[in-house]
């Protein structure tokens, strides 16, 4: 394990500085936009009410106090009080995290599910009608716009075939659309890369020798292609979980999905920024951890990216 | 969404993930170029002529004329071809007009980008060690995470106005831009000849406009091209969300979002955008591909 220990810390700390840029735009943006107190008070409150108010939320304080402030609080886990709730921010975000992270982990698994069989089969049957229409169904799925993919899937698989609940959260049948439209993207990243990183191994001289032994083709895709194939499927596929998380704001707004996704747009809305600040941090953080986790696997798996 | 894969990823996985095809006798295809090419010149046409090409005036209301079908649905064959929304504006003047929308931000965002991002890759490259350091930090750290989410809050804050648009959509897209400049410019950087053209008393831009950006221009082009289909398809998720150009003026994402209360009975109102979107995303990534192909095999890594 030698050279593990150096390569451990410096993606840490690449990990740490990441969220410290996100934090610090998220202050610098929360910032800009002008002066909450106005929101959280009657149109006629006296001048003495607004500057209790501005000094109860440290708003009095020089910028560079308050971002102090907020860095010191954000490394508690304090997010400050929701405007809108009226109680600490973290327990508002916490309340709709368990929507998001249901969401998140059935499109993700879905989309790993249906995808690494679909190219590995691509792969194996290479420019047959299958593998055409396959990966033509990929390439849409992997630029056509989550939105859009979410009306036509509400339009067509809940008004006109009326399979699914259009909206909301309740049976796994309310999970099928808004998963399906969240994993898109995935799914076809998953199915495009697995069938490339098969072919690339299929080429390799052990597949050769192994079929020259008389090694039996199931054994050779499942033990030789597979095994070889999966640390490139293994690394993508776990980024794709993080960009997930960016595509969870679309589809819980076209969905009503009661997740930090569509909490952080209506909190935006109400301009409830601590709120604001605790999703996208919390985001944030599952991302970099989520990343951090990939990179760490990615060099148990292959000793020779960690001297790169 | 585009995908986004931090630098930290291992750069095996990431150039597998660009190939479609590892190991697939390249076919050239040219002529799919071309097709995707004018495709957006026709575009381009539709977005410039639109005042003479749509039927209707896009933002004229007609209470009367609200919701009706179009032309081979109605029953009354009214000269509405693809029907109108829910204050009876016609649908395809509003898909004519809306390409403008998609098209100015489209690539004033990607210019806005490609510049941006060139100056970064160009200062990361001939820049001190610690420039270098801070500029792929920052770039590092922006893949690290769902920009969609920052671009909302950054437009909620700002207010959503053309220029704000554009900059954080191509904010959104430096980065590509920025690691193919630094990497040609450490391959140029220590070769004798650079050295010798300091020596003589040449030019950074001599060194930058004839050795660096000649070698990358290939590149850019395709790193152009799809970037061209994400800021589309960017704008319209943030028109779609209420964060884009704001109405009247007609936006395909703005349009999918009016018709989402209607979908049930007036199925056309976000359809018809919708389709011609996805259609417009599809065809200039691909394009994008294409080109990537053609034009410069060695960023799929081969």
């Amino acid at each position: 394990m030698r050279g593990f220990v150096p390569f451990l810390g410096q993606r840490l700390f690449r990990a740490l500085i990441a969220l410290w840029l996100v934090s610090t735009v998220v202050f610098v943006v929360m910032r800009l936009s002008g002066d909450p107190v106005p929101l959280l008070l009657p149109p006629d409150a006296p001048t003495s009410e607004i500057l209790r108010v501005r000094h109860d939320l440290g708003l009095d304080q020089p910028l560079p106090v308050q971002y102090v402030i907020f860095l010191g609080n954000l490394a508690h886990g304090d997010f400050g009080r929701s405007i809108h709730f009226r109680e600490p921010a973290f327990n508002v975000v916490r309340g709709y995290l368990a929507a998001t992270l249901e969401l998140g982990l059935t499109a993700f698994v879905l989309a790993a599910v249906v995808a690494v069989p679909i190219g590995l089969f691509s792969a194996m049957r290479r420019n047959t009608l299958v593998d055409h229409v396959a990966m033509g169904l990929a390439l849409i799925g992997q630029s056509a716009p989550t939105f859009f993919l979410g009306i036509l899937f509400i339009l067509l698989l809940s008004l006109k075939a009326d399979l699914f609940p259009t909206s909301g959260r309740g049976d796994w049948r309310n999970l099928v659309l808004p998963a399906l439209t969240l994993g898109a993207f995935t799914m076809a990243s998953i199915a495009r890369l697995t069938r490339s990183a098969v072919l690339e191994v299929l080429h390799a001289d052990y597949i050769r020798t192994a079929r020259a032994k008389g090694v039996r083709e199931t054994w050779v895709v499942a033990k030789h292609t597979l095994k070889n194939a999966a640390i490139p499927i293994v690394t993508i596929t776990g980024l794709q979980f993080g960009t997930l998380l960016g595509g969870a704001v679309v589809t819980e707004t076209v969905f009503a999905w009661p997740g930090i996704g569509r909490l952080a747009i209506q909190s935006i809305y109400d301009r409830d920024y601590p709120v604001v600040q605790c999703t996208v941090f919390l985001a944030a953080l599952m991302f970099v951890v989520i990343n951090l986790c990939v990179d760490l696997i990615y060099g148990v798996l292959d000793p020779r990216i960690r001297a790169g | 969404m585009a995908s986004s894969i931090p630098a930290s990823a291992p750069a095996e996985a990431v150039r597998l993930a660009a190939a479609p095809a590892a190991r697939a006798p390249r076919r050239r295809r040219p002529w799919l170029v071309m097709l995707g090419v004018g495709f957006v010149a026709l575009l381009v046409l539709v977005a410039v002529a639109a005042p003479v090409l749509a039927p209707e005036d896009p933002i004229r209301q007609s209470l009367r004329g609200r919701l009706s079908p179009p032309t081979w649905e109605g029953s009354d064959r009214r000269a509405h071809l693809l029907g109108t929304d829910h204050l009876g504006r016609d649908v395809l003047s509003r898909v004519i007009y809306g390409s403008r929308v998609s098209l100015v931000i489209g690539f004033s965002s990607v210019l806005v980008g490609g510049i941006l991002g060139s100056a970064a890759g160009l200062m990361a490259g001939f820049g001190p060690r610690r420039m270098d350091a801070v500029i792929m930090t920052l770039a590092d750290a922006q893949l690290a995470f769902p920009f969609i989410l920052l671009a909302i809050g950054i437009i909620a804050v700002l207010g959503p106005s053309f220029p704000t648009l554009v900059v954080v959509i191509g904010l959104s897209g430096w980065v590509s831009y920025a690691r193919i400049l630094r990497a040609q410019v450490l391959v140029v950087r220590s070769r004798e000849f650079v050295e010798a053209i300091h020596a003589l008393g040449g030019s950074f831009a001599r060194v930058v406009l004839r050795h660096v950006l000649p070698n990358v221009l290939s590149s850019i082009v395709v790193i152009a091209t799809l970037e061209l289909a994400r800021a589309i398809v960017l704008e319209a998720t943030l028109s779609f969300l209420g964060l884009g150009i704001q109405p009247p003026t007609p936006s395909w994402g703005g349009m999918v979002q009016d018709g989402r209360e209607y979908l049930d009975s007036a199925w056309w109102i976000s359809t018809s955008p919708g389709v011609v979107l996805m259609i417009t995303s599809i065809v200039v990534s691909r394009t994008g591909d294409w080109l990537r192909d053609v034009l410069d095999p060695t960023l799929r890594g081969e």
